[in-house]
């Protein structure tokens, strides 16, 4: 989607949690490399045209078996949002509050993804604020992925 | 023609048990032993030998096994095994109606429904330390986000909710404060001599925003059961019978839809969960005299509420208030033993007992001459499960 992308310098969170691995069966398998080429791809039916996520075998609006994954257009907006003051996990400790939104693409069929809000305002999130993936590199891991997370657009 | 298939009257439950109940952590008994001491309480209650149990049914991926249940028991024999599906609370009612559906069809006689569960010996609910190292598929598209315990995983509903409906806190927090009013005079609750007023709520520290640690149910150690039998078998037994009128389970379209992608997303799952309870049931929201309604979160219970039919979004705040929820008084008396908040985190099935208790009439917050007990287990999760119960005039 566009606008182009930049690269996080910090990652939003502490390493330590637990990380996203593909699918043995090789299901989601292209939403995480494109993350790691900074795209943001998911499923859209061959058939139907329909978008689709979180990906899944087949199309739940007309059974095809046939889905392709492509880059998901924009804008993204936040749907809805929680901030965390209590750490779940032990990587958390010093990392609270921190602030989770859903995204939702109302140009791809309302499919909606989790991720964090980088730069965050204090109190309410803005519902319906225009926002724009970073991609968050974790090199360091083995093996390396790259998480999505969300920053409020300079134009909202 | 086909006749209508219903199992409106057909079972009642004719016994209710529980261990002591704790917080996490503090029970003296394996988890195995208080659910054990739960069902011999139930079997007691219900004036049954317990070897006479032929049906076993629970929910929520419960850790006591059918087979060393029955082996424990010495049951002459085991007819019916079932769980409800999901990890959740959301089966407890559902774990009912499967094992009335049982009786009814004729697989059982005499079914215990059970959930054992000591999150002090275990995982708690609400940490992730345990968790792995590596996640796949749709967990993995918000567990590496920080997005990881109960609480994490649906307050972005109620966000939605007080977004979409202009749900206000004070709405919530009349939830938690009705809960932890009736534990108080509730000897068995864990929350017993620990009253919550409005400035308590109010200045509580943030667990996930929107929810305060009050809107939180507990994590506790403990048992309960209830033992089902046919509704003739019942009338000869110890306890005045509660009938079953009805239960359901399910969710609507898509609501399992991976990473918050169910296209109705501020709500407990519900929607048509509800209206098939009622169906059954042969009632409507306004014949039921008392409701227990799972609080795993505040803000789900709202959710509940309204899906059900007992009030409108629009009415909401000016109809759940602490003055309607409180028994005997209320116009809707509300969790009336403190529930998951107050009472013990039984994982709602201290609900289901709660109502049988209140159609008995041994209430510990009774609501005078209650006929018709309602109650509705894990909402939000998918399968999300509900029940009526009622008293020999119901039928």
């Amino acid at each position: 989607m566009s606008p182009p992308t930049k690269n996080s310098n910090a990652p939003v969170l502490p390493e330590g949690l637990p990380r996203p691995m593909p699918l043995p069966d090789g299901l989601d398998a292209p939403y995480w490399e494109a993350a790691r080429r900074h795209e943001l791809f998911v499923q859209r039916c061959s058939a139907c045209r329909g978008w689709q996520w979180t990906a899944e075998w087949i199309c739940h609006r007309c059974h095809s078996f046939d889905l392709e994954f492509e880059a998901v257009p924009g804008p993204a907006k936040i749907f809805s949002w929680q901030r965390p003051w209590h750490p779940v996990h032990p990587a958390l400790a010093e990392a609270c509050p921190y602030v989770i939104v859903l995204v939702e693409f109302p140009k791809a069929d309302g499919i909606r993804m989790v991720g964090n809000l980088v730069d965050p305002p204090e109190g309410e999130i803005p519902i319906g604020a225009v926002v724009e993936p970073v991609f968050e590199d974790h090199e360091e891991a083995d093996p390396a992925f790259t998480l999505t997370q969300w920053r409020i657009a300079d134009s909202t | 023609m086909t006749q209508r298939r219903t199992l409106r009257g057909q079972v009642a439950i004719a016994g209710i048990g529980e261990s002591v109940y704790y917080k996490h952590g503090k029970s003296p008994d394996a988890q195995f032993k208080l659910l054990l001491t739960a069902i011999l309480n139930a079997a007691e209650d219900a004036g049954i030998d317990p070897r006479e149990i032929d049906g076993i049914a629970s929910y929520a991926d419960d850790g006591n096994p059918p087979d060393r249940v029955a082996a424990a028991l010495g049951m002459k024999q085991l007819r019916f095994s079932n769980l409800v599906w999901g990890g959740g609370g959301g089966g407890g009612s559902g774990a009912v109606g499967n094992a009335a559906a049982a009786i009814y069809a004729g697989f059982a006689d005499c079914v215990v429904v059970y959930r054992g569960l000591a999150q002090g010996q275990g995982a708690r609910f609400g940490s992730a330390a345990h968790y792995p190292q590596a996640v796949a598929g749709e967990a993995a598209t918000w567990i590496p986000y920080g997005m990881m315990s109960p609480a994490q995983i649906f307050a972005m509903r109620t966000t939605r909710l007080m977004h979409e409906h202009g749900i206000e806190r004070s709405t919530m927090r009349s939830v938690a404060m009705a809960a932890y009013h009736h534990a108080q005079n509730n000897p068995r609750a864990v929350m017993h001599g620990r009253p919550l007023d409005e400035e308590k709520y109010d200045s509580s520290r943030w667990i996930t925003e929107p929810f305060r640690l009050f809107d939180c149910c507990l994590e506790n150690d403990g048992a309960a059961a209830l033992i089902l039998v046919a509704a003739d078998r019942a009338k000869d037994l110890k306890q005045k019978p509660v009938y079953l009128l009805g239960a359901a389970q399910g969710a609507e379209y898509r609501s399992g839809a991976g990473g918050h992608n169910n296209p109705d997303y501020a709500t407990s799952s519900f929607k048509t969960v509800g209206p098939n309870l009622f169906e059954m049931a042969q009632l409507g929201p306004e014949d039921v005299d008392v409701v227990q309604s799972y609080e795993n979160f505040t803000g789900a219970v709202v959710m509940s509420l309204v899906e059900h039919g007992f009030c409108s979004y629009e009415e909401a705040n000016e109809f759940i208030t602490f003055e309607n929820l409180i028994a005997p008084s209320g116009k809707l008396p509300l969790n009336t033993s403190g529930g998951n908040l107050a009472e013990c985190y039984m994982h709602g099935l201290e609900l289901n007992i709660e109502a049988v208790r209140q159609i008995r009439g041994t209430s510990p917050n009774p609501v005078a001459n209650a006929e018709v007990a309602f109650v509705n287990s894990g909402p939000m999760v998918t399968p999300a499960t509900n029940m009526i119960v009622g008293s020999e005039a119901t039928l």
